[in-house]
């Protein structure tokens, strides 16, 4: 090409702005409005013979539910707004007025008059909620560049109205408090529509405690792994995840790891304490504390009853969602043995039994029963849970182990007035002997927070299913962990020697804290253990005297270690019940200084670090994704299922979508 | 950069109904869209108006991508177009507002003298005509006249020509500007 244009390219170049990061955001923000509300048009529901006129009745609640949320109130209030300052000669009075007057200045007050005013005046207007086109707002003469320049305040008004509907999608990801309250606050916020909905529990990061203010850390064992699946999927899209989807223990503990296995006719799992240098920091130590659960004997194991309870709602339809469901349960089929008996119960308005209680001989029952599910109607989450449990009960017999598999994309919002008594609903079917897993599929809609909640109080794991390998590892070569318990309740309590630790922060449990007394009060609930389960947690410990302590010593503590107890850094205890026992068992070890870590201790510090970074932790900072993936490539170990080269595969996409 | 995603593959989602799919995919390609709107208007507050009137009707105009097609092909086609019934709805608008009077006279007299300070080559892109200045925007932007023909539907012997003529107004137009 000429010089000339050449020339003139550079010279384009240079004249060409940045956009402004304001407007930018708005405009996405529209197209993605536009976009969810062009699908809530397209997937809607249909009624169908089953809802009948209930349908029709949950749609115009689902549709009230919509208008009274906070997020649709400002949306809706926002864009009347929009137009009554442009469409109406009282609007267009307002802002021009303003305009000869102040010039650029446009105040809160006037916006905050217009927005009362418009909403009084066009509530009814606002009972549609229709795709917002940009020419209906800003192409109205007045609104337009002949008549105004960049600084007048139409250019104002249009993202300052637009930035008042954000926040109501942000809230909408949960934050939740640090006492460990795993609900989603209010159901009621979260729009029940095809819009990005996700909600996900997580707390703030531990903070360091200092030793000698608070010797004791408490906390239950998780062997959840959604997380990790959750960080996969949005890694895969060439997103980093939402820093509360990170929660940095269910990465740790997605893998299996090779700990040292528990002695036949001992305990039911073993503790493995070591300690390494950390590898974001060259100050502090790592405590890596490992689980590893017995693998009971196959064939000794007990007849399963399994009740797969599908949500079987409109918003299934998705590939991602009800046909990699029914191809995930089909792949668990060939796991189960000819005596396992599987019910299927479907919920979609209605709830219903597909499949009477079959035995898993009869597979092709029960394949037909899967194969005939469609996706359709709104979901009654509780209705369908009554059911399932009411099923569940009806199969179990003396000694066999009942658990209901619910498989959903995170809607329980017909049928359903009180999150928490859901809970307590499913807490108290635990206590008569039917557990509760829960298997997410899907995007946009997924609430990992909920999904949490009645796992850990179903005494079952919560896993985020997005792609067949990853059924497969849930349902195939885990399947055993998924279903058989071996420890209830398992509890872990650490008191650190003040004298020779100045300050610890536990990584990750965040959403699993437990107050010191509740360690030996068996009434409260905690994880549970899965036959050949791991389970790992981590501990940065600052030993006194080095540099990398925060805070100050004391002038008038102890300073010397008692004499006799020299080698030991802090005390190890185990909590946790055999399987419907009331009464807890104790296993005691200490934290000794000179157990070096193995690789496989190396491998959990790699994701533990990868965690906090994605989690943007203010304590992993002089540390890079590309260490991470050093690190865990050299502990990456015989990897049998390849799910640590996987890992290695993420961080490397993580760290590249980090650098754009 | 690296992507994990294609284009083509989060758009063809998004038109499946993938929010997330949608987000990422305008989030790509906000910045790209924002200048090919600046060079087709030479004016910020033009192009943000027309990226925002772009960005609004997005979602619907999903349907109308084909597999075949590359996103930034359609996504310049989509953008063209808006421009095209922008500049249409202001031709008229003018036509239905010339008799405002003192004030807007007195307003597009304020508007030339900032105008006046612009940088020479947006001045110099407003004054080409529409058709031209497209051309020579999509030209700039790195691509073929293979591809500009691809978004505006006509022949590659058409864009050629087009830049020829478009460089040479601008050059005439500097000579003049030297000249006085």
């Amino acid at each position: 090409m000429s010089d000339d244009l050449d020339d003139l390219k550079a010279m384009m170049t240079a004249a060409t702005p940045k956009p402004d990061a304001a407007k930018r955001t708005a405009d996405l923000a529209l197209a993605q409005n536009n976009f969810e509300n062009l699908q809530g048009s397209r997937t809607q529901p249909r009624p169908t013979p089953v809802t009948g006129l209930q349908g029709l009745w949950t749609g115009v609640t689902t549709m009230l539910g919509t208008m009274t949320s906070k997020g649709g109130l400002t949306a809706t209030t926002a864009l009347v707004a929009c137009g009554f300052l442009f469409l109406t000669p009282t609007g267009q009075d307002m802002w021009r007025s303003d305009f000869r007057d102040l010039g650029a200045v446009s105040t809160d007050a006037d916006v905050q008059k217009a927005l009362a005013e418009a909403d009084a005046n066009f509530t009814t207007q606002a009972e549609e909620p229709e795709v917002v086109m940009a020419d209906d707002l800003f192409v109205q003469p007045e609104a337009r560049t002949p008549v105004i320049n960049p600084n007048d305040m139409a250019e104002e008004i249009a993202p300052m109205v637009m930035m008042e509907a954000a926040p109501a999608t942000t809230s909408a990801l949960t934050r939740n408090a640090a006492d460990g309250a795993l609900f989603a606050p209010q159901q009621d916020l979260i729009a029940p529509s095809e819009a990005n909905t996700e909600t996900f529990a997580n707390a703030d990061e531990s903070p360091v405690k200092i030793t000698s203010e608070a010797p004791v850390s408490t906390f239950s064992i998780d062997v959840d792994t959604a997380s990790y699946a959750l960080v996969r999927s949005s890694i895969m899209r060439g997103q980093l995840p939402p820093p509360d989807a990170v929660r940095v223990e269910e990465l740790v503990n997605y893998f299996p790891y090779d700990y040292a296995a528990p002695a036949p006719e001992g305990d039911p799992f073993q503790p493995t304490v070591s300690m390494t240098p950390t590898p974001w920091n060259a100050d502090t130590q790592l405590v890596h504390i490992a689980i590893q659960g017995e693998m009971p004997v196959v064939e000794d194991r007990p007849p399963l009853n399994l009740v797969f309870l599908i949500d079987t709602s409109g918003s299934m339809e998705d590939p991602s969602k009800l046909p990699l469901l029914k191809q995930s349960f089909l792949l668990m089929l060939d796991q189960l043995r000819p005596e396992d008996e599987v019910a299927i119960v479907e919920y979609a308005g209605s709830a219903g039994e597909v499949l009477a209680p079959t035995k898993a001989e009869d597979r092709t029952a029960i394949r037909n029963a899967l194969n005939s599910l469609g996706a359709g109607g709104s979901t009654n989450g509780q209705g369908g849970l009554e059911q399932a449990y009411a099923v569940a009960e009806s199969m179990t017999a003396q000694g066999e182990v009942s658990r209901v598999l619910l498989a959903t994309d995170g809607d329980f919002n017909v049928g359903l007035s009180d999150p928490s008594a859901l809970e307590d609903y499913i807490a108290e079917k635990r206590d008569t002997g039917t557990y509760l897993s829960v298997l997410g599929f899907g995007r946009g809609n997924l609430q990992d927070a909920t999904m949490q909640a009645l796992a850990q109080n179903g005494n079952g794991t919560a896993a985020y299913i997005d792609t067949l390998s990853e059924a497969q590892k849930v349902l195939v070569d885990q399947l055993s962990g998924a279903l058989f318990t071996i420890a209830s309740d398992v509890k872990i309590q650490v008191e650190f020697d003040p004298t020779q630790i100045a300050e610890y922060r536990l990584i990750g449990y965040e959403t699993r804290a437990l107050n010191r007394e509740d360690f030996n009060n068996d009434k409260v609930d905690a994880g549970d253990l899965g036959a050949g389960h791991t389970v790992t947690a981590l501990y940065e410990v600052t030993p006194v005297g080095s540099p990398a302590r925060l805070s100050d010593p004391l002038r008038y503590a102890t300073q010397t270690p008692t004499a006799d107890l020299q080698n030991e850094i802090g005390f190890l205890k185990l909590r946790y019940k055999e399987p419907g026992a009331d009464i807890s068992q104790l296993i005691e070890t200490p934290i000794l200084r000179d157990q070096e870590a193995g690789p496989e201790a190396q491998f959990a510090a790699a994701i533990a670090g990868f965690g906090q970074i994605l989690r943007g932790s203010d304590y992993v900072t002089d540390w890079s994704i590309a260490d991470a993936i050093t690190l865990a490539t050299q502990s990456k170990g015989a990897d049998t299922f390849g799910y640590r080269a996987e890992a290695i595969r993420l961080m490397q996409l993580a760290e590249s979508l980090k650098g754009n | 950069m690296r992507m994990t995603t294609s284009d083509e593959d989060l758009a063809l989602a998004a038109a499946n109904g993938d929010g997330q799919a949608f987000a990422s995919l305008l989030d790509r390609h906000y910045d790209r869209l924002f200048a090919f709107c600046f060079r087709m208007t030479g004016v910020r507050s033009e192009a943000e108006d027309l990226t925002q009137d772009i960005c609004a009707a997005l979602p619907a105009k999903l349907g109308s991508y084909q597999r075949q097609a590359k996103v930034t092909t359609w996504l310049y086609k989509v953008a063209l177009n808006a421009a095209h019934d922008r500049r249409r709805k202001q031709a008229t608008y003018t036509k239905a507002t010339s008799g405002w009077g003192d004030w807007e006279t007195a307003r597009t007299a304020m508007n030339r003298e900032t105008a006046d300070q612009i940088d020479w080559l947006t001045q110099a892109m407003t004054h080409l005509n529409p058709d031209l200045r497209d051309t020579l925007a999509l030209v700039l932007d790195d691509m073929t006249h293979a591809q500009v023909a691809g978004i505006m539907d006509v022949s590659e012997g058409t864009i050629s020509w087009r830049v020829s003529e478009a460089k040479k107004a601008l050059r005439a137009l500097k000579e003049k500007e030297e000249q006085s």
